[in-house]
């Protein structure tokens, strides 16, 4: 039966991928010149910076959510919180709006990544069968996209008079497929062993039974990279939300934060004192808490990501 | 199982050969469970990618809300006429093109760099280490982006401390016009090029190490070798990245200077796409936003087949 079926016995996505941490083959028979050493040090040194410089932003912001107002506004937190405290993420983790907010992304993401998957896997299947007739005008129909859109307005005016305004559709369903995840799929698929659907195919199975029982279960290591995707899109997403709801109870975290950052940094014209005077800290605090997901998860997907692009650039 | 593959082939091998035969009733008979796979899909891109884009049409009709999303009635080019007439269009169109072409050539080449530097390294635990954390900020929201530039350029932000540290005096960058670009790229810059080494660093990793011993051979210092062996290896890759980026050379990122501009900084940050969100959502003029959000595209679409045309003629790779 299909269960018979040998499974391959590597990662699929694994094996295609080289090993980018590997350093470049060496000659060990050749000593460095002087000059090249120094170079080494240099590049070290050049490196640490690049890094420190990446870091840095993350480890001012975690100061700041926990410094105090008077020290942010003296200008002398950098990496270490001056002057503890954790009075602002009480208050901002004690606010309704904010959770409500974070679970509004919650959902969109959750349900945003269901619809983009449940198309663009099923796409991606269709255009990876060579032998299929309008293949290539199908290929051509997606990529197109990439490269000529509709704009902002006729955008706009598609999704207000499909009533999705105020509602979840209007932040997931416009984006749900994208053509690079897309094309990295297809070329996934396209590597598929033949073999394991041939004999499915024998064993009786229909293109649906071979798709979901065979195809699907064998690609869960590209699937994750594909969710992983299209979650971290949604999560960090605010325009559709900001163009499209009006109700703050709709909103995403992201535009719950972007409204802070927006207050807490205008002209100055039309601020009461007091949004002035809580915006360094509270806006420390709401980022934080906003990128936290993203900051902890991440050591631990970083090698989906990497494989996922890698994938890609086999060519479309 | 060798001989139901076998037999599988054959039949494959016949479809094939029957495949420049194959009409579309046959094809839509033998596969019809894959093409409903495709049907939403399908659907999908016709709404909410091809939908819009016929919806272009209003930049030469009187749109009216509430109307038909077509518009009302022909107007000819009366609103491709009204911006070419617009300063505040050039103003923009400016800013775009200054924008992009800064963005070009400063965040397209340093993955190159960073990713050669990168390929000079033999501790592999320090090459991961930088790798992890300079692909980090590609995963943060272009809102947490945007906060990390207005902390760090506040009054009370750390580049304002290191301004005060070599003692001149702080100063309020958001708010000056002069420093907006310079801002916008760092920030880019901080986000994108670790994230942009790693297809490099894949081409990287496919270059033939008989190469590199070749070239030792022949008395190529290190330099050399990289000059000679390692930019070689990579052209591909740089080529066909050089034809996205010069494809996405009018789309500069809108949601970012969104985010970062004001009244202020507006008259070197306002570019064509902040431009049409406020003509067309700001103030209503939904045509007069259609007819400069086409004409962008447009410019989008002939960069891309041009980059790609000149470069599968001078260097024999492209995009398709």
């Amino acid at each position: 039966m299909v269960n018979t079926a040998p499974a391959p016995t590597t990662d699929p996505v694994g094996s295609d991928v080289p090993d980018l941490t590997r350093p470049r083959p060496e000659t060990t028979t050749v000593k460095d010149t002087p000059g090249y050493t120094v170079f080494r040090w240099v590049n070290t040194t050049i490196l640490v910076l690049v890094a420190a410089v990446t870091l840095y932003p993350f480890l001012n912001l975690a100061a700041r959510a926990f410094s105090s107002e008077a020290a942010i506004r003296s200008g002398d937190v950098t990496v270490w919180p001056i002057g503890f405290n954790t009075t602002t993420l009480m208050s901002v983790l004690e606010q309704d709006l904010f959770w409500r907010n974070y679970l509004n992304t919650v959902v969109y993401t959750v349900v945003g990544t269901a619809i983009a998957m449940a198309l663009t896997t099923t796409f991606a299947y269709v255009l990876s069968k060579k032998y299929l007739k309008g293949r290539m005008i199908l290929i051509g129909f997606a990529v197109f996209t990439m490269f000529f859109t509709g704009g902002l307005i006729p955008n706009y005016i598609l999704v207000s008079e499909l009533g999705f305004k105020n509602t979840i559709w209007a932040v997931v369903v416009p984006q749900a497929i994208n053509v690079f995840n897309l094309l990295v799929m297809k070329s996934f698929f396209e590597n598929f062993p033949e073999e394991l659907e041939e004999a499915a195919a024998i064993d009786g199975l229909t293109t649906y039974g071979i798709f979901f029982r065979v195809v699907l279960p064998l690609s869960k290591a590209v699937l994750a990279t594909m969710v992983l995707f299209y979650a971290v899109w949604f999560w960090n997403s605010w325009f559709p939300a900001f163009l499209y709801m009006d109700d703050p109870q709709m909103y995403p975290v992201t535009v719950f934060l972007r409204n802070i950052i927006a207050g807490a940094t205008g002209t100055g014209e039309g601020l009461s004192d007091v949004a002035v005077q809580i915006g360094a800290n509270v806006k420390a605090v709401t980022m934080l808490l906003t990128a936290l997901p993203i900051v902890c998860l991440y050591p631990f997907v970083q090698k989906y990501f990497v494989s996922g692009v890698m994938l890609g650039s086999v060519k479309g | 199982m060798s001989i139901v593959s076998k037999t599988f082939h054959n039949e494959v091998g016949m479809a094939t050969e029957l495949r420049g035969k194959e009409t579309w009733g046959l094809a839509l008979r033998k596969h019809w469970r894959l093409y409903t796979l495709a049907l939403l899909p399908i659907i999908w891109f016709l709404v909410f990618r091809y939908l819009p884009m016929a919806g272009n049409v209003i930049a030469f009709r009187r749109f009216r809300p509430g109307g038909s999303i077509f518009g009302e009635e022909w107007v000819g080019f009366y609103y491709i006429e009204r911006f070419i007439q617009d300063q505040a269009f050039w103003q923009a169109f400016q800013n775009t093109v200054i924008i992009g072409a800064l963005t070009l050539v400063i965040v397209f080449p340093l993955p190159i760099i960073l990713a050669l530097l990168l390929n000079e390294l033999r501790s592999r635990v320090f090459k991961r280490f930088v790798q992890t954390v300079s692909y980090l900020p590609h995963f943060m929201s272009v809102v947490i982006v945007a906060g990390f530039v207005f902390e760090l350029t506040s009054l009370d932000g750390t580049v304002n401390r290191l301004v005060k540290l070599f003692g001149g005096d702080p100063i309020s960058f958001m708010q000056q016009a002069d420093w907006f670009r310079t801002i916008y790229v760092s920030s880019e810059v901080w986000q994108t090029v670790g994230w942009g080494t790693i297809l490099y660093l894949a081409s990287l990793t496919t270059i033939d190490a008989q190469l590199y011993e070749a070239a030792r051979i022949d008395g190529a210092n290190r330099w050399q070798q990289t000059w000679h062996v390692t930019l070689p290896g990579i052209r591909p890759t740089m080529m066909v990245l050089l034809i996205l980026n010069i494809g996405q050379f009018m789309q500069v990122g809108f949601e970012k200077i969104f985010l970062l501009y004001n009244t202020l900084t507006q008259p070197t940050a306002d570019v064509i796409s902040t431009y049409i969100y406020r003509v067309g959502l700001t103030s209503g003029q939904l045509s007069y936003a259609t007819a400069i959000g086409l004409f962008e595209a447009v410019i989008g679409l002939v960069l891309v087949f041009s980059a790609n045309a000149i470069s599968r003629r001078v260097t024999g790779s492209s995009l398709w």
